[in-house]
């Protein structure tokens, strides 16, 4: 029914974007089934640093580890953190920004002063206190992250109440006696769902990208997990030496964090075919 | 412009107060303080007594609420207390690194708006180009950049192959050092400048004023130098002001791999050390330093836009 707008805006973006997320999705399923050697156990010095070529796709690492089957395994560590964080940051945000909307008064002066605070710190500072705090590991992570960027999707949610409160089928609902929950979740919360997918998907690739951040400074996921970022960090030191340690990591989580923004951009594109301002 | 001010400074207050407040609790109420865990890591063993006085001395055994009050009083006053490590004030620690980094985070801007805005205005001169294809590409390209490993692939290329540029440092801090790290760190914001300016541009194209201006015969040089463009900055100057956001925290990394000695790798390093005075420093002077840009920008509109007055 909207293939039309489909094939006008953002079709090239939705069909790459979702095809790199797909390939993405599939090499994190199926990462035993593709990968060659198992990730952290296959370690042999008599393969120590060898080159991309034949025998190693992407090259070994210091450890003679391949550097191939670390990557496929790493696909499953980001998706993890790009989807759960996001999970998290869409309930906490949607939650708020609902409650806050729709039952005004004090809680929704908390909920302002909440996301205004939040708007101050950059969110990768507030992650990395967190990070701090916690100590490093894949759990830590996902409470940093799935906590510190729920600012958008709570802005929006309330937005929309505010605007859906005073509509007929809204009252009708109350009228009929339903909860305010009942009518927050089931009433106004389908109405947001497209601008709430966007956000999310945008916000997977920057989780993403925070990940690899974090596990670069060390904070992050800890060597010998093959997370991106981790692997990103071990490789620094051997950027003279050994570059294609660097390469192959980095270009994972371009083309992974590329796939989630066109992807984000394409069905922008259908929720909001209005939209000519990208994101903010 | 005063009243401006005035006004954006008393929304700051608050915040800053809100934010010292959490920094705070997020610290203490937590597990893990700076002196068990001189204990954790096993490289270090450490006299449960000289713990104890440890603990008398930085006040750490004090209830939370006067520990509270006591941080609360002293950061009013300018004081962010003793590096537990390095033992000087905080500010004299974090005021050897707000040079250095503040230099970075602006070159890294002029280098997102040169570049930026000029792609995502010539591509929105001519929407369904070549030039705009390019441009595009290449902006959701940076915006999907990790940016220390784009760092680290310049770094790679330009410092230790071509040999053109210092790979690492501060250096006297001349220009060259600065060069690697500034693109690195402005690549992000450089690529959402070129998408906001060329949104911006096309809707600006299209409204009524512009093809008024046409209509009367204006050159479409004119027009677009004096409306178009006059009317697309409100909106990158916006973009500009929440970029400094995240760029403040990509700063953390690539001053990191950089080597380069400013706020951001001080936190690191202190998150390490879990010199907790010297983390709640940073994370203060980088939030201060945020609003205090956004309060910039805002006097920045009035500026802009003589539409805008701020008279709600």
């Amino acid at each position: 029914m909207k293939l039309p707008r489909l094939k006008v805006k953002g079709g090239t973006s939705l069909w790459i974007g979702g095809g790199l997320v797909t390939l993405a999705i599939v090499v994190a399923i199926a990462a035993p089934l593709i990968a060659r050697t198992d990730p952290v156990m296959d370690a042999n010095l008599m393969n120590a640093e060898i080159p991309p070529g034949l025998d190693f796709p992407f090259g070994t690492d210091a450890q003679g580890r391949d550097i191939y089957s670390r990557i496929v395994y790493g696909a499953r560590i980001s998706l993890t953190v790009g989807v759960v964080s996001q999970v998290l940051n869409s309930l906490i945000g949607v939650t708020l920004g609902l409650t806050a909307g729709y039952w005004g008064g004090w809680w929704d002066d908390v909920v302002t002063g909440l996301t205004n605070l939040m708007l101050a710190i950059p969110s990768l500072i507030f992650a990395l206190a967190i990070m701090a705090i916690l100590g490093p590991g894949l759990l830590s992570l996902l409470v940093a992250l799935g906590l510190t960027s729920w600012s958008y999707s709570c802005r929006i949610a309330r937005a929309q109440v505010l605007s859906l409160k005073s509509q007929g089928y809204v009252q009708a609902a109350r009228i009929l006696g339903y909860g305010d929950l009942r009518i927050m979740f089931t009433q106004v919360l389908p109405n947001i769902l497209g601008p709430l997918i966007v956000i999310a998907t945008l916000g997977m690739g920057g989780a993403i990208l925070s990940e690899a951040a974090l596990s670069f400074l060390g904070l992050g996921i800890r060597p010998p997990f093959p997370s991106w970022g981790s692997m990103l960090s071990e490789a620094r030191d051997q950027i003279t030496t050994a570059p294609w340690l660097s390469v192959f990591p980095g270009l994972a989580i371009f083309f992974t964090v590329l796939g989630l923004n066109l992807l984000g951009d394409g069905l922008r594109d259908i929720f909001d075919p209005q939209s000519t301002t990208r994101r903010a | 412009m005063l009243v401006v001010l005035v006004r954006r400074l008393a929304n700051i207050i608050p915040t800053l107060i809100a934010v010292v407040a959490l920094v705070f609790l997020l610290f203490s109420v937590l597990p893990g303080s700076f002196i068990s865990g001189m204990g954790e890591d096993g490289r270090t063993t450490i006299d449960p007594a000289v713990m104890e006085r440890m603990r008398k001395e930085m006040g750490l055994d004090d209830p939370l609420h006067v520990r509270f009050a006591k941080y609360i009083a002293h950061t009013a006053t300018g004081d962010l207390g003793i590096s537990f490590r390095t033992r000087e004030p905080v500010t004299a620690l974090i005021g050897q690194r707000v040079w250095p980094s503040l230099k970075l985070v602006f070159a890294a801007m002029t280098f997102a708006i040169l570049v930026g805005v000029t792609l995502g205005f010539l591509a929105a001169l001519r929407p369904g180009s070549l030039v705009d294809t390019v441009s595009m590409v290449f902006a959701i390209s940076g915006l999907s950049l990790s940016q220390f490993w784009f760092g680290l692939m310049l770094m790679y290329l330009f410092a230790l192959k071509l040999n053109w540029l210092p790979s690492f440092g501060y250096g006297d801090g001349g220009f060259s050092h600065i060069v690697l790290p500034a693109i690195a760190l402005g690549v992000g914001p450089m690529a959402l400048l070129a998408r906001t300016t060329r949104a911006a541009v096309l809707d600006v194209l299209n409204a009524d004023f512009v093809r008024t201006a046409r209509s009367k015969g204006m050159s479409e040089r004119r027009v677009v130098a004096w409306h178009v463009l006059r009317n697309a900055l409100v909106l990158v100057v916006t973009i500009v002001g929440l970029q400094f956001g995240s760029l403040m925290g990509a700063a953390v990394v690539v001053e990191k791999l950089f080597a380069w000695p400013g706020v951001g790798s001080l936190l690191v390093d202190s998150v390490f050390q879990r010199d907790m005075p010297a983390v709640q420093g940073c994370i203060l002077m980088i939030v201060l330093f945020f609003l205090a840009i956004n309060t910039l920008i805002d006097l920045a509109y009035v500026a802009i836009d003589p539409r805008i007055h701020y008279s709600r």
